[in-house]
């Protein structure tokens, strides 16, 4: 699963090519998988950047739900799990626009909990993806900086929803703009209902989380306008979905 | 639900309707292509004859033209209706309704006479900021969505300031400093700070260093205005007056495109300082003290609005140090109004007019907390936590294992000149490490002095380690061989601003927060050490400046 990085570091574009490569390696820029098949390895001139992947191979954003129940493992934390604990900072060198460090940003997810108190790990050492769908939390959970890395991290992790009490602001907004993450608030305190490694399963439709095996369900707060934004796959999915802007990128 | 409610009511209309909707309500800052410029048209002249005119004028003005057939949207213009520009003047403000400082800053960004907390609100944005960490990813957004030749919005109005990982192996980090050379090249950014010689930072005659304290010693902190950064402390540049809070990538990438960002606006909890300032305490004491009584989420979605007799006697250091903290408490911003200091300190730095706005006697507040100045001791905030607050002289039994002064809130000239204060003719027990915020505080540790000796020597003899070159070094942990990581589970005093687990590197390392004089003091002990058990104060508070050798 090891991704291969094709980087040209500044030292190597002395090769010349011709100025048509300018569009086929573009900077932090994904190209569709057709379109990238001919070019396995473009280099180009001046730019920092190229991808052996797209996006679409490495990211779930705007297919993160299929349906009103999403079901699967919950990974429990505690109050105030900053974006420290979520995406330490040694790993914000990834650019999460480029797929392949998109895709190594999911293996460090809540890399950063300290292994004394979380002794099961979000994503297993060596693994690319988590093996929990929806992670369970306190209070303010994402305060702390306002990397985009650390809902991109989760979502690229495999997660599809945190549930918490409460948010710090930053990280809330950052999730629907990025679509990773279906940011539900409980009404109820859920830290002490949930263990990590228990099936759980949230109902759209109803506002509810479930406790697939204490079979409890508890309430939480409708997402409301940020429901439609996550669906479409970001802030700039659903303006463009909604038409509050071009539909096509091209 | 907070303030990530973007295109609020419109959610589940079609795509006419909302354009409607939007004409007629106060949207204003949308991205058109061509093709939607054509509907926007028609629905316009259904809407309104009468302004179509001047509004399809606008639009169309600002429509660019495909010079090649495989060109992508290459601009994002963004056109007000007719309908809701209304000339702005701050007169208009205080006759209508009363607002706070905040609230008058973003109505007046966004083109009204009047905004309310809780409302959604398309802001005009005067300064964006970003650094290496976040800069790469917003660059990778802006290209994806408005095109690999788009133009951002206005190239004089984004400042880059690479500061986060910059003196480094790390082969990624260096790459990312490099992408942003290549954008401020490519879109002719005014304002980039850039570094090359990473092996001596002096021969970089634009490098800076920390984001936050560079912007405000650039000039780019203008009371009135909006600035946005992708970085959580741009709540920084509060301290003079204007709006300022930390967006992620997304946000950054639809300004580059547009100049425009959605937000709610917040409600202001008032924090008022009477009396004197103890000469024993600093701006980090005060805050410290406010986190810990409010929590570090106890001003989420809310806007810290700082007064009283103490801060308006505060340095726009000591200011930076209050505002830059607001975070900690989950706070969106945080004010100081624009005072003399302020235009003193701006006087050489900008030449940009600027509003200044103060709020109005009878704005209402979502909350009001009052401080006897003098009452306050020194305090820290104990591991894990920025609101885990305890006195100093409570944790003397703590056993510390070095202390490091530096970052945006801790490592600016008057941190450096406090720190010297204490240390000066004394020798510390433990290793003590400063990094300076930018080249300006560097150079003033070199050039300021204290009884004849510069700050640099008062370092050297006491045995400090550093200054190190400026950038956000140990703060945020960083690559490996980062200038003071904490790599092993040690105890560290730090002037900075955060110590949630594996905040400075080692998820084992515990971190206390404290101020220059505390951290100076306990790298003397070896224990967290309240400073007056080391050092004899004056009775009256002494500013920063005050204790410096005037012909430094």
């Amino acid at each position: 699963m090891k991704a291969s990085l094709c980087f040209v570091s500044l030292a190597i574009p002395k090769v010349r090519q011709p100025k048509s490569f300018s569009q086929i390696c573009r900077s932090l820029c994904t190209l569709s998988p057709n379109k990238f098949a001919a070019r396995k390895r473009s280099f180009h001139r001046g730019t920092i950047l190229c991808s052996t992947k797209s996006m679409e191979q490495v990211s779930q954003v705007g297919k993160k739900r299929d349906g009103d129940l999403i079901r699967g493992k919950v990974f429990v934390v505690g109050d105030n799990i900053d974006t420290d604990q979520i995406i330490p900072a040694e790993f914000l060198t990834l650019v999460p626009s480029v797929p392949e460090e998109y895709e190594k940003l999911g293996s460090y997810a809540l890399f950063g909990l300290p292994e004394k108190e979380y002794p099961i790990r979000f994503v297993e050492k060596d693994q690319l993806h988590t093996n929990y769908r929806i992670i369970v939390a306190g209070h303010n959970f994402g305060c702390g900086s306002s990397r985009e890395h650390a809902p991109i991290a989760l979502g690229a992790a495999g997660a599809v929803a945190v549930v918490a009490k409460s948010y710090a602001r930053i990280f809330f907004r950052n999730c629907s703009a990025t679509g990773e993450l279906y940011p539900w608030e409980s009404k109820e305190y859920l830290v002490d209902h949930f263990h990590t490694g228990q099936e759980a399963e949230i109902d759209f439709r109803r506002n509810i989380i479930r406790n697939l095996v204490s079979n409890k369900e508890f309430e939480l707060e409708p997402l409301g306008d940020v429901l439609p934004v996550v669906d479409a796959g970001g802030l700039f999915e659903y303006a463009r979905k909604s038409g509050m802007i071009a539909r096509s990128k091209e | 639900m907070g303030d990530c409610i973007l295109l609020s009511s419109q959610a589940k209309v079609t795509c006419s309707s909302s354009m409607m909707a939007f004409s007629q309500s106060q949207f204003s800052g949308i991205l058109f292509t061509r093709k939607l410029l054509v509907s926007q048209n028609m629905l316009l002249r259904k809407q309104n004859i009468a302004t179509t005119g001047l509004t399809r004028q606008r639009l169309f003005s600002t429509c660019p033209k495909r010079k090649r057939k495989d060109s992508l949207v290459t601009t994002a213009s963004v056109a007000s209706p007719a309908t809701t520009s209304r000339p702005f003047s701050s007169a208009v403000h205080v006759v209508q309704q009363p607002m706070t400082l905040t609230e008058k800053i973003l109505a007046k960004a966004a083109n009204r006479p009047f905004v309310k907390p809780g409302e959604n609100i398309w802001v005009n944005v005067d300064v964006l900021m970003t650094h290496d960490v976040c800069g790469p990813g917003t660059i990778g957004i802006f290209k994806r969505e408005f095109g690999e030749n788009a133009k951002v919005w206005d190239p004089e109005k984004v400042v880059i300031i690479p500061d986060h990982y910059i003196f480094t192996a790390d082969e990624r980090a260096n790459r990312n400093v490099d992408i942003l050379r290549q954008f401020a090249r490519e879109q002719n950014i005014k304002y980039f700070y850039d570094i090359t010689d990473r092996q001596n930072f002096l021969k970089n005659p634009d490098y800076k260093g920390v984001c936050h304290i560079a912007l405000a010693q650039e000039g780019h902190t203008r009371p009135g205005e909006v600035l946005f950064g992708t970085d959580s402390h741009t709540c920084n540049a509060g301290a003079f007056g204007m709006f300022a809070t930390g967006i992620g990538n997304t946000d950054a990438g639809f300004i580059l495109g547009t100049g425009k960002l959605l937000i709610k606006v917040p409600a202001t909890m008032k924090f008022v300082f009477h009396g004197d300032m103890p000469d024993y305490l600093l701006a980090k004491d005060l805050i410290l003290q406010v986190i810990g009584d409010i929590s570090v989420s106890g001003a989420t979605y809310r806007t810290l609005e700082f007064s009283g007799d103490v801060i308006s006697q505060l340095s726009m250091e000591e200011r930076q140090t209050l505002c830059n903290m607001a975070i900690e408490a989950g706070g969106k911003n945080a004010v100081i109004p624009c005072d003399a200091t302020t235009r003193q300190y701006l006087e050489n730095k900008t030449q940009r007019p600027y509003e200044v706005f103060q709020t109005d006697s009878n704005a209402s507040f979502y909350s009001n907390r009052e401080y006897i100045t003098h009452q306050l001791e020194p305090v820290v905030a104990k591991p894990h936590s920025p609101d885990n607050r305890d006195l100093a002289k409570n944790c003397s039994n703590v056993k510390v294992d070095r202390v490091y002064i530096g970052s945006c809130t801790g490592g600016k000239t008057e941190d450096f000149i406090a720190a010297a204060r204490i240390l000066k003719d004394r020798t510390v027990k433990i290793p003590t490490f400063l990094v300076p915020a930018t080249r300006q505080v560097y150079d003033d540790i070199h050039r300021l002095s204290i009884g004849g000796r510069t700050l640099v020597q008062i370092f050297q003899d006491a045995g400090c380690i550093g200054p190190a070159p400026p950038s956000c070094a140990a703060c945020l942990g960083g690559p490996k061989d980062t200038f003071a990581r904490i790599n092993e589970p040690l105890v560290c005093v730090s002037t900075t601003n955060r110590n949630f687990p594996g905040r400075m590197g080692s998820k084992d390392g515990q971190v206390y927060l404290a101020s220059p004089y505390t951290a100076a003091a306990t790298a003397l002990t070896g224990y967290v050490t309240d400073p007056r058990q080391v050092y004899d104060f004056s009775k009256e508070h002494r500013s920063a400046y005050s204790l410096v050798d005037s012909a430094s």
